[in-house]
């Protein structure tokens, strides 16, 4: 069994795990990051790419609210090259609550979130979409964050500065002497190998799943589990992020998202945090709710569906899981007993590095580090790994570098033979079970209006000739990469996306018999929620 | 305005045969449509290949499946076809297919196992000639070459060679196509074939690399009107047997059908109107009124009979919002399942296939759609292929031959009461 040696561990590369391989990178002390997974498959993942100005929050969780006003603040001058900042409107329609809209001005003032208020021809002005019913609405500071280059950026300087990382490794049990976790015993998923981690001190912040880590340890956290959907559309809707002006509901959020709006999200009490879908029910519901601020969303076409797990740390019971803190949870464990275990968990993916800068500090507080923080002015460098996943490079690298014989694949995204291989390369050894997913977690390839129908299998193809995969391998990773796919598929398709999907299964099943064959790659039996980083078209 | 026998609403397999057996009666037919599904086939006809579908049973006698399934399925449209009829209906098809340069071949009464471009095999009926030595082939696990183009996605040889592990005499190459470069086309490479010194390069650059191959399997790029020659001429200069094998679309099969009606159906009188998906209908007394296309090119036709053959989703003949599936021409009443959340099973490759497959029209025995009161919609207004309801071609495999049986029954049935 091979065992690493490692002074910090962490566990769980979303945001925050992330945003903690580099902040101690930063600091100088290496970090060793570890993800069942692949990076933002979980809540990082799944979520609006919201960068929030802190207006939601200002009348149910004011420290949330100063929260998110910094920290977008230090998002927008560190890291542009991740956000769009677009800004955002709050609105309200005929019927929304008066009380509230008067209200809210004030409430941001006490927040010193930045609001202004807007006649209402002009904000029809701003955002033509928006319903006829205005009653109020106001400007802020809100914005677009692109989750999955974040967080790839944060771990690309981490990696130039010393840190390491393993995808596909989960954490399987810990060996705990004397109140010290000295052994992580590890899976690589790819291999089935046993790999055994030892390591100085060992950050949890695996999100959604930090009560289960900690439980490796034998601590306990209290967590509730709620469910958000989303639903992509085909086009953007609006120029800014639209905010419903009220009490934090269902359906109340419009995010732009390169070439295509992000809606949601509702909010379900699930009992785990795997196996998220999203239904036909919650996108109606989506639909039904929203349609009342912007009525164009009763009529549009939308490209696919998506469900994230919001990891909130139990304060004892709750009706609305809305009204649980989004605030984040940093746990010493040494109240456990366990001296060298911290778990940070909860938040907001704006808050992220906030969240990684106090787990940071403490980690170091134990280890004896003086160094201090450097990420809330330390610029976060643009690297090469996100680079596919933003909307619009594929095209723009295709037509400025193409070699006569680099194939598109992905005719709706147009990701080219060339970028593929270039995923291909980089996800190297851990390509996980499927390295025909690592490629769609890693660019656009099946995020179009085919939703994979002909990429996948051109891309299939492409591994075959590449000796990447054999024998049957490459059909069931076809299957199980379909299967995803159809996850997030399946409750919008009526009108343009009902033909598509026609179409996808006549030539799969119609023509190339794929019911038949190998079963899909994957159980599924891994988390599950469609990691989405900037899902969109 | 002329006032035609037959209005065929439909331009895919359904639409097509209907015409055609319409024409070969005598009958005056106007046909419109959009590109549907045909431009997507691999060209294969399929009859009835899997029964029951949640067992994944296949057949090789498709007339045994259709019997079964008539037994077990009494709502499936083909209990309303006999097989003397379904036979004669591929017959008179293929017939015209290959007066048209479009040569088919099967085996009587037995399904065909065919290479797919996935490396996968499907049972079907009849196939283009030009993939007949890949069928051939695969029996008899030949010592095979296939080759593919740099430059042609949508087909990997060597996908098809991992996949069929159980073929090791299976090799492949990847050769350049002669006289093109960069990203490459079925259609154009199917045209630049007509040249006989385009084959003499391909065959020059394939030779060298003939070894111990009897057969040359390539994707389907032999011509468009004339591939039994270019497959002859290639098998000449090669010395080999060689087949086709389609390819993902936009492929070349789904072109050389379009082609073949194209040429095929005016001249037996049938005045088509492409690519006009027939937007509005009205039915007075005795006859029906179409418009086809929109705007300025809007056309009016005047019919007594109609073959509704527009197919499902993706053809245009039915169509859902988020509340229910609806028929796109006359709102015909469409047999679905009470909830959008019933339509999709949760996984995609559910053997049993998804529910909304089954939503379509229903019919009386002469395949004439039922109104709300459970009555024929019209007495001349019948309906065939995959608009039907109680049927899922994709996982019975029964595609081409259901649109074909169907159109005859409906044009026999409407035929006598004209």
């Amino acid at each position: 069994m091979t065992t690493l040696h490692t002074r910090v561990l962490i566990i769980g590369a979303g945001a925050t795990g992330a945003g903690l391989l580099r902040d101690l990178a930063l600091r100088g002390v290496p970090a060793l990051l570890i993800e069942q997974r692949d990076v933002n498959s979980g809540a990082s993942g799944g979520n609006h790419g919201l960068l929030h100005s802190g207006a939601r929050y200002v009348a149910s969780d004011r420290e949330a609210a100063v929260e998110c006003r910094e920290e977008g603040d230090i998002l927008r001058r560190l890291a542009p090259q991740c956000i769009e900042d677009s800004g955002g409107l709050f609105v309200a329609v005929r019927g929304d609550d008066e009380r509230y809209v008067a209200d809210f001005p004030s409430l941001c003032a006490a927040s010193s979130v930045p609001c202004r208020g807007l006649d209402l021809g002009t904000a029809r002005a701003m955002e033509p979409a928006l319903s006829p019913d205005l009653v109020a609405a106001f400007a802020v500071q809100d914005g677009a964050v692109d989750p999955f280059m974040l967080s790839l950026d944060n771990i690309a300087q981490a990696l130039s500065l010393g840190g390491s990382m393993r995808r596909n490794l989960a954490a399987r049990s810990m060996e705990v002497e004397n109140g010290r976790i000295v052994r992580v015993l590890c899976r690589d998923i790819t291999t089935g190998e046993d790999v055994r981690i030892e390591a100085d001190l060992v950050l949890n912040a695996a999100g959604a799943w930090a009560a289960r880590v900690a439980s490796l340890a034998g601590a306990r956290i209290g967590m509730l589990f709620s469910m958000g959907s989303l639903l992509i559309t085909q086009d953007r809707i609006a120029t800014r992020v639209i905010n419903r002006l009220r009490k934090p509901s269902d359906a109340d959020i419009l995010v732009p998202g390169g070439t295509v709006s992000i809606l949601g999200t509702t909010s379900i009490r699930v009992a785990s945090p795997d196996g998220c879908r999203p239904s036909v029910a919650e996108a109606d519901r989506i639909i039904d709710d929203a349609r009342a601020m912007l009525p164009i969303l009763d009529r549009t076409r939308y490209i696919r569906a998506y469900a994230g797990v919001r990891p909130l740390v139990s304060l004892g019971p709750a009706g609305d899981d809305r009204a649980v803190s989004r605030g984040f949870a940093l746990v010493d464990h040494a109240a456990d007993g366990l001296e060298n275990f911290i778990t940070i968990t909860g938040g907001k993916l704006t808050t992220y590095r906030l969240m990684a800068e106090k787990a940071a500090d403490l980690a170091c507080a134990k280890l004896g580090v003086a160094a201090p923080c450097r990420t809330r002015t330390e610029p976060l460098p643009a690297s090469t790994l996100g680079q596919w996943t933003e909307p619009g490079k594929g095209p723009r690298a295709w037509v400025d570098s193409r070699t006569e014989d680099d194939l598109v694949l992905c005719e709706c995204e147009m990701v080219s033979r060339g970028v593929i291989d270039s995923i291909i390369d980089e996800a190297g050894a851990m390509r996980g079970r499927s390295m025909l997913k690592a490629i769609g977690m890693r660019s656009r390839v099946g995020k179009g209006p085919c939703q994979g129908g002909f990429c996948g299998q051109r891309v299939t193809g492409h591994l075959y000739d590449r000796g990447m995969i054999a024998g049957m391998q490459g059909l069931a990773e076809l299957k199980t990469f379909t299967e995803r796919r159809w996850r997030g598929f399946s409750p919008i398709l009526w009108g343009v996306p009902l033909m598509q999907a026609d179409l996808q299964e006549a030539l799969y099943c119609g023509s190339m018999d794929l019911e038949f064959g190998p079963p899909p790659s994957t159980r599924d039996d891994e988390g599950a929620c469609a990691p989405v980083a900037k899902e969109p078209a | 305005m002329k006032t035609y026998d037959v209005m065929v609403i439909g331009s895919g397999f359904a639409g097509m045969a209907a015409s055609l057996f319409a024409a070969k009666r005598g009958l005056s037919v106007v046909q419109a449509g959009g590109t549907g599904g045909i431009d997507f086939s691999t060209g294969f006809i399929d009859l009835m290949a899997v029964h029951p579908v949640a067992e994944q049973r296949v057949w090789e006698d498709p007339f045994a499946a259709l019997a079964a399934l008539r037994k077990d399925l009494p709502l499936h449209p083909y209990a309303h076809v006999a097989d003397d009829e379904i036979g004669a209906a591929l017959e008179e098809f293929t017939a015209f297919l290959g007066n048209n340069g479009l040569c088919y071949t099967g085996r009587p009464g037995r399904n065909t196992l065919a290479l797919t471009s996935a490396g996968t095999v499907k049972p079907t009926y009849l196939l283009p000639c030009s993939a007949w030595g890949g069928v051939e082939a695969l029996e008899a696990k030949a010592p095979t070459l296939l080759v593919d183009f740099h430059g042609l996605k949508g087909i990997s040889a060597r996908q098809i060679a991992e996949v069929r592990a159980d073929w090791p005499g299976l090799r492949t190459a990847r050769v350049r196509f002669p006289g093109m470069g960069g990203e490459l086309y079925p259609e154009h490479m199917a045209w630049s074939m007509a040249d006989q010194a385009r084959r003499t390069e391909l065959a020059e650059a394939v030779r060298p690399l003939l070894g111990n191959a009897r057969f040359v399997g390539f994707p389907a790029i032999f011509g468009m009107t004339d591939t039994m020659a270019v497959v002859g001429h290639m098998e000449e200069l090669l010395g080999r047997r060689v087949f086709e094998i389609p390819t993902l679309p936009p492929s070349i099969a789904g072109p050389r059908l379009r082609a073949a009606f194209d040429r095929g159906l005016p001249a037996l009188g049938v005045r088509t109107y492409t690519q006009k998906l027939v937007s509005a209908a009205e039915v007075s007394g005795e006859m029906f009124h179409f418009t086809a296309g929109s705007g300025s090119t809007a056309v009016r036709i005047a019919a007594r009979g109609a073959v509704l053959a527009g197919g499902r989703f993706f053809g245009k003949g039915l169509k859902a919002d988020r509340h229910a599936v609806r028929e796109a021409v006359f709102d015909l009443p469409v047999r679905q399942p009470e909830k959008r959340e019933d339509w999709h099973r949760a996984e995609f490759f559910d053997p049993r296939g998804h529910e909304i497959n089954q939503a379509g029209l229903e019919t009386d025995a002469a395949l004439r759609p039922l109104g709300a009161d459970g009555q024929p919609f019209h007495p001349r207004l019948h309906a065939a292929g995959a608009i039907l309801a109680h049927q899922d071609w994709m996982r019975m495999k029964c595609g081409a031959g259901l649109a074909i049986a169907t159109a005859c029954k409906a044009v026999r049935e409407l035929s006598q009461n004209l």
